[in-house]
C-alpha cells in the first residue's frame, strides 16, 4: 500500500498544507456548467432549424458530419462531438452530485427549509437538484442515441423517433429539464461569481425570458418533429435526401445540361 | 353600522387588532418535553414590536415562555428567531406590518436551549476560533506604547461595514447549505474573513485564508441561494463579499 493511499485514510493529507482541489473542482463544476449550458443553447438552435424546413434541417445536420468539407457524410464526426459533450456531462454531474443532499434527512430538513422560507433562489435550487437527477438518467440515455446511431438525424430520423419510435414524451420531459436547470445554473453561475456585477433582479428576468424563449422554441420544434414523424409513419426508416441531393437527380441534371 | 364604528371601541378609543401567536414550544432539559405549537392571543398595541409582544405574553399570560433579548434596538442580535417561518430580529419586527396570525420558531442548526431561545453564542465563538476572526499581527511589531499606523478613512469605512455583522445567526439559519452540513461556516464567517482580508494590521495572506475557509465547509460549500444576503437585518453586502471570496480563494487553488 503506497504512503499516500495511508496518510489519506489516517485523514492527515491535508497536513500541513489545505487540499487544493476543492478550488479545482468548485471552478470545474462552474465551467463545466457553462459549457454544457452554451451548447444547450447552440445544440436547441440547430435541432429548431426544422421549423425552417425540411432543407435546412438536413443541411445542418449534415454540416455537421463533415459533409461540406469532405463531399460526404462522416456521421462518426458527431459520435466524436458527443462523446466529448459526455465527458463534459459526466465531470459536471460528478461535481454536481457533491452538493446534493446525500441522504433522506438532509433532503427533509432541505424541502422544509425551502418550504417555510419562501425564498426563490433557494426553491429554485430544489428544482436544480430534481432536474439535474433526471438528466443523469434521460441525458445519459440521450447521448449514447446520438454517439451509437449519429446517421439517424435528420428530417424523418428525428421525426421517426419522435412518433413511431414514441419518444416524444421522453424529449418533452428532458427538453423542460434541460431548459429549467441550464437558466437556473447560469443565473447561479452569475450571482456565484458575482459576474456581471448587475442587480440579481435584472438577472433573475433575464433568466426567465431565456427560459420562456427555450421552452417555447422547443415546444414548437419537438411539435415540428412529431408532425414530420406523424406523416411518414408510413415509411419510418426512410431517410430524407432532398430532391436537388439526390444521386439520380443529379445525373438527370447532367444530361439535360 | 359604518366603517368608523365598527373599527372603534364603546369609548371612541381605535379597536386594536387581535394577534394570534403560534409558538413552538420544546424544552431540551424536560425529558417529558415534546415540540409542540402553543397559541396565545394578544391586543396590538401601537408601534408593538414582536419583542414587546413577546414581553406582553410572558408578563401576564406564560412566564415560561423562554426568548432571548439585551438591547431592544437591533444592535445585539439576541432576539433572532423564525418569524412566520423566515429568520429576522423580533425586536425590529412591527406587528402592524404584519398578518394576524403569527407563527414563531427557534433559529435552526443552533443548540436550542428552550423554546425560542438558542445558544448562537456558542456556534460563533467555535466559528471565530475556527477562522482566527482576529487581527493577526507580527508578534516582534507588538508594541502597545506605539501609535497605532493611520488608516485611509476609506477602508475604514469600508472595514466598518462589514463590522456592522452583530452574529444574529440570521444568515446560517436562512442557508440552505448549512441546513444540510453543519460545519459549513455560513456568511457570517466569510464575512468575518472578508472583513480581515480588508485589515492592512492583518499580516494574513490569501494562502493563510485559503487555508481556513479552502474547502466544501467553507467558501466552496456555498451554492449561492443568497438567503442569508436577502434576510440579513443589517443588510450586509453578503452576496459580493462571499463572490469575492470565493474568486481570491479559487485563485489561490488554481
Amino acid at each position: 500500500m503506497s504512503s499516500e493511499t495511508l496518510i489519506i485514510q489516517a485523514g492527515l493529507s491535508e497536513r500541513p498544507r489545505k487540499s487544493r482541489w476543492p478550488a479545482k473542482l468548485d471552478i470545474l463544476q462552474s465551467v463545466s456548467g457553462l459549457l454544457l449550458a452554451l451548447f444547450m443553447w447552440g445544440h436547441m438552435f440547430f435541432v429548431a432549424t426544422i421549423l425552417l424546413g425540411y432543407d435546412t434541417m438536413w443541411e445542418v445536420s449534415r454540416f455537421f458530419e463533415g459533409y461540406y468539407i469532405f463531399g460526404k457524410s462522416h456521421p462518426w464526426i458527431v459520435s466524436i462531438v458527443v462523446a466529448c459533450v459526455a465527458v463534459i456531462f459526466i465531470v459536471h454531474a460528478a461535481m454536481a452530485v457533491r452538493k446534493f443532499p446525500s441522504n433522506y434527512r438532509q433532503l427533509k430538513v432541505f424541502r422544509a427549509h425551502a418550504k417555510s422560507m419562501r425564498h426563490g433562489d433557494t426553491t429554485l435550487w430544489i428544482w436544480q437538484v430534481y432536474t439535474g437527477f433526471a438528466m443523469f438518467f434521460m441525458a445519459s440515455a440521450h447521448l449514447y442515441q446520438m454517439m451509437v446511431w449519429p446517421q439517424n438525424i435528420g428530417p424523418f430520423g428525428s421525426g421517426d423517433r419522435m412518433w413511431s419510435d414514441g419518444l416524444w414524451p421522453f424529449y418533452l420531459v428532458m427538453l423542460l429539464a434541460v431548459e429549467l436547470h441550464g437558466g437556473i445554473g447560469l443565473y447561479r453561475l452569475a450571482v456565484k461569481w458575482c459576474w456581471p456585477n448587475v442587480s440579481r433582479t435584472f438577472l433573475k428576468n433575464l433568466k426567465w425570458a431565456i427560459t420562456a424563449f427555450f421552452l417555447i422554441l422547443g415546444f414548437a420544434t419537438l411539435a415540428a418533429y412529431m408532425k414530420v414523424g406523424y406523416e411518414h409513419r408510413l415509411h419510418y426508416g426512410e431517410p430524407y435526401t432532398p430532391i436537388w441531393a439526390e444521386p439520380h437527380h443529379a445525373a438527370v441534371e447532367g444530361v439535360t445540361k | 353600522m359604518s366603517d368608523e364604528q365598527k373599527n372603534t371601541a364603546p369609548g371612541g378609543q381605535p379597536r386594536q387588532r387581535m394577534l394570534n401567536f403560534h409558538i413552538l414550544r420544546y424544552n431540551p432539559q424536560d425529558p417529558e418535553s415534546k415540540p409542540h405549537m402553543q397559541s396565545y392571543q394578544l391586543e396590538e398595541t401601537e408601534g408593538m414590536t414582536l419583542f414587546l409582544a413577546l414581553s406582553e405574553i410572558r408578563e401576564h399570560q406564560d412566564p415560561t415562555l423562554q426568548y432571548d433579548f439585551v438591547c431592544r434596538a437591533g444592535i445585539c442580535g439576541s432576539c433572532s428567531m423564525l418569524i412566520n417561518g423566515r429568520p429576522g430580529l423580533a425586536c425590529r419586527t412591527l406587528t402592524h406590518e404584519m398578518d394576524a396570525d403569527i407563527t414563531l420558531a427557534p433559529l435552526p442548526v443552533f443548540e436550542l436551549i428552550g423554546d425560542l431561545s438558542v445558544n448562537t453564542g456558542k456556534w460563533m465563538h467555535g466559528m471565530s476560533e475556527r477562522l482566527e476572526t482576529w487581527v493577526h499581527t507580527k508578534e516582534e511589531e507588538i508594541n502597545l506604547s506605539k501609535a497605532e499606523a493611520r488608516m485611509d478613512p476609506e477602508l475604514a469605512e469600508q472595514i466598518y461595514e462589514l463590522d456592522r455583522c452583530v452574529e444574529c445567526g440570521s444568515c446560517v439559519a436562512a442557508c440552505g447549505t448549512a441546513q444540510m452540513r453543519k460545519d459549513f461556516v455560513g456568511a457570517v464567517g466569510m464575512n468575518k474573513l472578508a472583513r480581515f482580508r480588508l485589515d492592512p494590521r492583518d499580516v494574513r495572506t490569501d494562502a493563510d485564508f485559503y487555508e481556513l475557509v479552502g474547502d466544501d465547509n467553507g467558501v466552496f460549500g456555498c451554492m449561492s441561494l443568497l438567503a442569508c444576503h436577502d434576510i440579513c437585518p443589517k443588510e450586509l453586502p453578503l452576496q459580493s463579499q462571499i463572490a469575492f471570496l470565493r474568486r481570491k480563494m479559487a485563485t489561490i487553488g488554481n
